[in-house]
């Protein structure tokens, strides 16, 4: 190498100097960037995607036949969630009411109400009305009420506050993330027996150690919680 | 240094001579009538792959001759047989470059190509063999509403990873090592469009002595890096077996096992491609008997290390006392897939016995037939290492025999296509010698025009 070939070398010819301009440097930069953060961004929005309530379906009231309003009936009128969801003790699925549940009180009071007719036609003709589902899961989800009433997991720590709800939506996004977060620490959300239906329950300043003790009240198999086998059978 | 290397660099070739060798084929001529056909015709193959891949993900993988106890077939097979091809170019061109092996310059540039076109053609094969293919990202650890992470015990995720890593990689040292060859197309391009593409590639080289030095430091300091990687990948293969239960699998030898059939297949693939190559592009002058010695004799080499691998596994299971163990061997050498078997020793070990001799590696007729018959040997190893084992497991009751269909063999075969495509494009694209590299050698050789 004789002296510094960057200066001492003249261009081949005057095309080859000017096959860029000044400007391409920053082009090149800005397009190797691009490279990276392109892709890590667009990877980055999917993620970010699936704990959308787009995905997760979180805080979504869908139309019903009837617009019934748990923040009338709960919260004004005071009924208990066991009224209507009677199976929720005993069986996987906590029971839709059917509609002479609802005559209990409507063969007497707003009988004429326009917004009740699809429930008189229901009785009529003897056809249960078609709710549609808010909190749904995935058919390869087994999920049981009854366990979770019976070991201290009230209806609100899901639900949430039904009772201030004019018509219902899915308050929890329902992520199987979400589901773990209880199942691999019980403690801070579990209620004695008889706060389970309450319509709201704020854990106490010493939740950490009644929820410990809560866990033995239950008999709770802690270690266990999170097995796949406990959700997907 | 070798004896070798102090011969001078490629003979009847200046220093322009090399240039203009290696740069015309890509820039002056347009495209010969051979090339045209082989590329229709790996076009054709291609698309013959595409359909195959097609048809499994719409039929499901029913279509395979897998069965409940041959859980693995031809995919693994193809794909521990492509990775192990592309094993080499990454290889060759690091590890001789660290030993200052000065042959390597001329082979190093297509044999990089060829490793990144087998392990992309090496990643599909285990996409298609998943049974749901459109889950195959949930080997990739990444934030999820599921808070579920891969199960990091599996063999399976340790080779997402190995394979990633080991494609990124390759495909930067390859690129490292084409920038300034790129700079030369740019500055040898009589199109303007041309000129832009390459000198858009070429990342603003200008040769300058600064280039020159940190272009010999980076690039040393990831051939530095390549070399544990390259044995990394291929042992991770190895774990996929070794790291079960299986009779016939569960052997510590497997990882370096693997790294060396990967190897021995990887030379055997180079060779082959530099016969052609030489022929297609009209390179003698390059791509020397020196060549086809100095691989022959790696090749002869791999072979006896695979001899001694075969070897140990089989004194192992006997010594082992293990009557599961002895029972795949037993079954390997007289069960039904034992005539396979004695195939494979006579192509992995016999075939390769013929390089002793110095007149038949630099005869390329024979050195072509051996190094095609250590790449079926190596792809019947790698089936038998699954049939032998699978079809012979701890269950009696369980055992099964493998019946390939004909799409096993389609997929396998039309693989060939993309790869033949991929190589072709880049012969035509870019040159297939590191002309930098080779005029280097001379110069330091003192064989400068």
């Amino acid at each position: 190498m004789h002296g510094d070939p960057d200066e001492a070398r003249p261009p081949r010819d005057a095309l080859q100097a000017q096959l860029f301009p000044p400007w391409a440097t920053l082009v090149a930069r800005l397009a190797l960037l691009a490279l990276v953060l392109l892709p890590l961004g667009l990877l980055g929005l999917l993620m970010a995607l699936q704990y959308s309530p787009y995905v997760t379906g979180q805080g979504i009231t869908p139309d019903q036949p009837v617009p019934f309003s748990h923040e009338h009936h709960v919260g004004g009128l005071g009924l208990e969630c066991r009224y209507c969801h009677g199976g929720v003790e005993v069986s996987r699925f906590a029971g839709l009411p059917p509609t002479e549940t609802c005559m209990t009180c409507h063969s007497q009071l707003w009988t004429n109400a326009a917004m009740l007719a699809p429930v008189r036609r229901s009785l009529a003709e003897d056809r249960p009305i078609r709710w549609r589902r808010v909190n749904n899961l995935p058919d390869y989800v087994y999920f049981d009420h009854s366990v979770h009433v019976r070991n201290g997991v009230g209806c609100t720590s899901c639900h949430g506050p039904v009772d201030s709800m004019p018509l219902m939506r899915q308050a929890a996004p329902l992520t199987m993330g979400w589901c773990l977060g209880c199942h691999r620490d019980p403690a801070p959300h579990l209620r004695p027996e008889s706060e389970i239906y309450a319509g709201h329950w704020t854990p106490p300043a010493d939740q950490a150690a009644r929820g410990a003790a809560l866990i033995g009240h239950y008999g709770i198999r802690t270690a266990h919680l999170t097995d796949c086998s406990v959700c997907h059978r | 240094m070798s004896a070798a290397a102090t011969e001078p660099g490629p003979p009847s070739a200046s220093h322009a001579g090399v240039i203009g060798l290696v740069a015309d084929p890509v820039l002056g001529r347009p495209a010969s009538r051979r090339w045209w056909i082989a590329f229709l015709l790996a076009g054709l193959v291609t698309l013959g792959f595409l359909g195959c891949i097609t048809w499994v993900l719409v039929a499901g993988i029913g279509l395979y001759g897998n069965n409940t106890t041959v859980v693995w077939g031809f995919p693994i097979a193809n794909y521990v047989w492509w990775i192990g091809i592309g094993n080499a170019g990454t290889l060759i061109s690091a590890l001789l470059l660290l030993t200052r092996q000065p042959w390597r310059a001329a082979i190093n540039r297509f044999a990089e190509a060829m490793t990144l076109f087998a392990a992309s053609i090496a990643g599909l094969f285990p996409i298609l063999h998943l049974g749901r293919p459109y889950r195959a990202y949930w080997l990739a650890p990444y934030p999820n509403s599921m808070e579920l992470w891969p199960q990091w015990r599996s063999a399976l995720v340790w080779d997402f990873a190995a394979i990633a890593s080991y494609l990124i990689f390759s495909f930067l040292f390859w690129y490292l090592g084409l920038i300034p060859d790129l700079a030369t197309l740019r500055d040898r391009a009589r199109s303007r469009g041309a000129r832009l593409a390459y000198g858009v590639l070429a990342f603003g080289w200008r040769g300058s002595a600064r280039h020159w030095q940190r272009h010999d430091a980076v690039y040393r300091a990831m051939a530095a890096l390549a070399v544990p990687l390259v044995v990394s990948v291929h042992s991770v293969v190895g774990l996929d077996f070794a790291a079960s239960l299986m009779p016939g699998w569960q052997e510590s030898i497997f990882p370096p096992y693997f790294v060396v059939g990967a190897l021995f297949s990887g030379f055997a693939m180079v060779v082959t491609l530099a016969v052609i190559l030489r022929w297609g592009l009209g390179l003698q002058a390059l791509i020397t008997d020196r060549h086809f010695d100095a691989m022959g004799k790696v090749i002869l080499a791999a072979a006896w290390v695979m001899s001694l691998s075969y070897l140990t596994e089989w004194f192992m299971a006997w010594y082992g006392g293990d009557p599961a163990e002895r029972g795949v061997l037993r079954f390997q050498f007289t069960g039904p897939y034992a005539p396979l078997y004695a195939a494979m020793l006579a192509c992995n070990l016999l075939a390769p016995q013929l390089l002793w001799w110095r007149r038949l590696r630099t005869n390329l007729p024979v050195l072509l037939g051996v190094a095609v018959l250590v790449n079926v040997g190596m792809w019947l190893e790698r089936i038998l290492i699954i049939w032998n084992t699978l079809s012979h497991g701890y269950l009696p009751s369980m055992r099964r025999l493998f019946q390939p269909t004909l799409w096993d063999w389609l997929t396998l075969a039309t693989s060939f296509g993309l790869f033949a495509l991929l190589f072709l494009c880049f012969v035509r694209l870019l040159p297939a010698v590191a002309m930098h590299d080779v005029n280097k050698q001379r110069h330091e050789q003192g064989g400068a025009a």
